[in-house]
């Protein structure tokens, strides 16, 4: 395993501690003249993604976290996996529902994701941000009631629950941020477009 | 004919270096002062705990002048002062370079006493001169014990230091409030931090030494020398012990300077940081704003 000192801890850097991987997100080098060097960082952890603030001092080691990223294509769905192709080796990668958390709602067909892997396992998975779903289910709109940000809940074809402005009705496309999950603005359906 | 392009900020900062160079010499020429020159490689850098050279083809280069400024000392100067680059390895931040311009003078006879009053007059008289923060620099320093600063923050100096916290504690919650409104001498240091300090007379726990501090900034550190050879070697054996202990360089032990030591009058002497003095001067927190070549 891969060391290096304290003298070589910068912004960006990722590292292992405790056997879990974590990002260097700031960092700041401080010294007096006659006494030792400390380092404050701002740490976040890349598995729960939590940040904290860590001081060490000279004379500190550390282990470089095994970290790879791979590109990949969304294949598959079979019951609760997730099957993926490595662009690069045209390998299979399966994910479980779980491990995508939340995610699995926002797969389409090919889509192009990002897996970061920690010691060959994946711990973090980045979707395309935007994400294009039917409303499968959406109580009809109110009449007259314009009053800004007033929204209704809605579904996506896997239950996805958004909050939606009171002019969309059920079979309505919309676009959705995949970092939040959150509704974006409507969105012409992309059926549609194609036959034309 | 070539192409010349002008940049205010670097003839700014040109201005102005060259102008606290100058009152500087002018400060110490008026009260007698001898300009040295020492060697920039040296074969036997001061022993500190926390201090690395850089290595220079078989040789350091210095870290600070003060063996060969002591030598001179030793051989009967009485004033003298110096001003050139130290280098000092993998310090480099927002307030820090590898490569630095120091200033160290040293007063015989004298103690850290005479050393700050001097210092006080010459801060005043490179605020008059650059005509920047005047009223600042005229107000009367504040005098601070090293353990009444951390007592005022709500931490023991003692306690600190046994749990390993001294830098720590002392960098992130003591000193960003030093010299808010007037310059701040820190004193009374741990004899365990002294390193070419003598001890305090009458009080052999604490070091003769003390550091200035202007907006939360160290700019200069200062003793009432060590002249005991025997005391000297010691703490430069424990000091060469500490550093083989970690695994870092342990420089070979300076015996001209060791065997002049019996001759070192007493005296106190200091090393400045003068581009920390120019961040002072300017109230500015960033080295980059006072260096001609930032990006070195």
């Amino acid at each position: 395993m891969a060391t290096f000192g304290v003298e070589d801890l910068k912004k960006g850097l990722r590292l292992k501690i405790d056997g879990k991987p974590y990002l260097i997100t700031e960092f700041e080098f401080k010294k007096p003249g006659k006494g030792q060097a400390v380092y404050r960082c701002r740490v976040k952890d890349l598995i729960t993604g939590n940040t904290f603030e860590k001081v060490w001092r000279s004379g500190d080691n550390f282990e470089t976290a095994d970290l790879e990223s791979l590109t990949v294509n969304y294949s598959y769905e079979n019951g609760d996996d997730f099957a993926f192709i490595d662009q690069n080796s045209s390998e299979e990668i399966v994910l479980t529902r779980k491990q995508l958390e939340d995610k699995w709602h926002f797969l389409t067909d090919d889509a192009e994701c990002e897996l970061l892997l920690f010691e060959g396992k994946v711990i973090d998975v980045t979707l395309p941000t935007w994400f294009y779903a039917e409303l499968t289910t959406c109580e009809p709109g109110v009449r007259g009631d314009t009053a800004n940000n007033v929204t209704k809940p809605a579904f996506t074809k896997t239950g996805w629950e958004i909050r939606v402005p009171l002019f969309l009705n059920q079979g309505d496309w919309v676009k959705i941020d995949t970092r939040t999950g959150e509704y974006v603005e409507r969105v012409a359906n992309p059926n549609d477009i194609k036959k034309k | 004919m070539t192409s010349r392009r002008s940049n205010p900020e670097s003839l700014r900062v040109l201005q102005l270096r060259s102008r606290l160079l100058g009152a500087l010499r002018a400060f110490f020429a008026s009260r007698e002062f001898l300009e040295a020159e020492t060697p920039l490689r040296l074969a036997t850098p001061a022993l500190e705990d926390h201090i690395d050279a850089i290595p220079a083809a078989g040789r350091w280069l210095r870290t600070s002048p003060e063996l060969h400024l002591k030598r001179l000392l030793a051989a009967g100067a009485s004033r003298i002062y110096q001003i050139g680059p130290c280098f000092r390895l993998g310090e480099r931040s927002e307030r820090h370079r590898e490569e630095f311009t120091m200033l160290e003078w040293y007063e015989a006879p004298g103690d850290s006493l005479t050393v700050m009053a001097t210092t006080i007059d010459l801060i005043r008289a490179c605020s008059q001169a650059l005509g920047k923060r005047r009223d600042y620099f005229a107000r009367d320093p504040e005098i601070l014990p090293l353990a009444d600063a951390f007592r005022r923050h709500g931490l023991d100096l003692d306690a600190a230091i046994a749990a390993g916290r001294f830098e720590e504690e002392l960098c992130f919650r003591i000193e960003p409030h030093l010299g808010l409104s007037r310059p701040c001498f820190i004193t009374d240091y741990p004899a365990s931090m002294a390193a070419l300090a003598r001890r305090k007379p009458g009080f052999p726990h604490l070091a003769e030494r003390w550091e200035l501090y202007v907006d939360g900034l160290e700019l200069a550190n200062a003793y009432g020398e060590l002249t005991d050879p025997v005391e000297q070697r010691a703490r430069f054996l424990a000091t060469a012990e500490l550093r083989r202990a970690a695994g870092r360089v342990v420089y070979p032990l300076d015996e001209d300077f060791l065997a002049s030591l019996a001759n070192l009058p007493p005296c106190g002497g200091i090393a400045f940081g003068i581009d920390r003095l120019l961040m002072a001067l300017l109230g500015t927190q960033e080295i980059s704003d006072v260096l001609s070549f930032p990006e070195e």
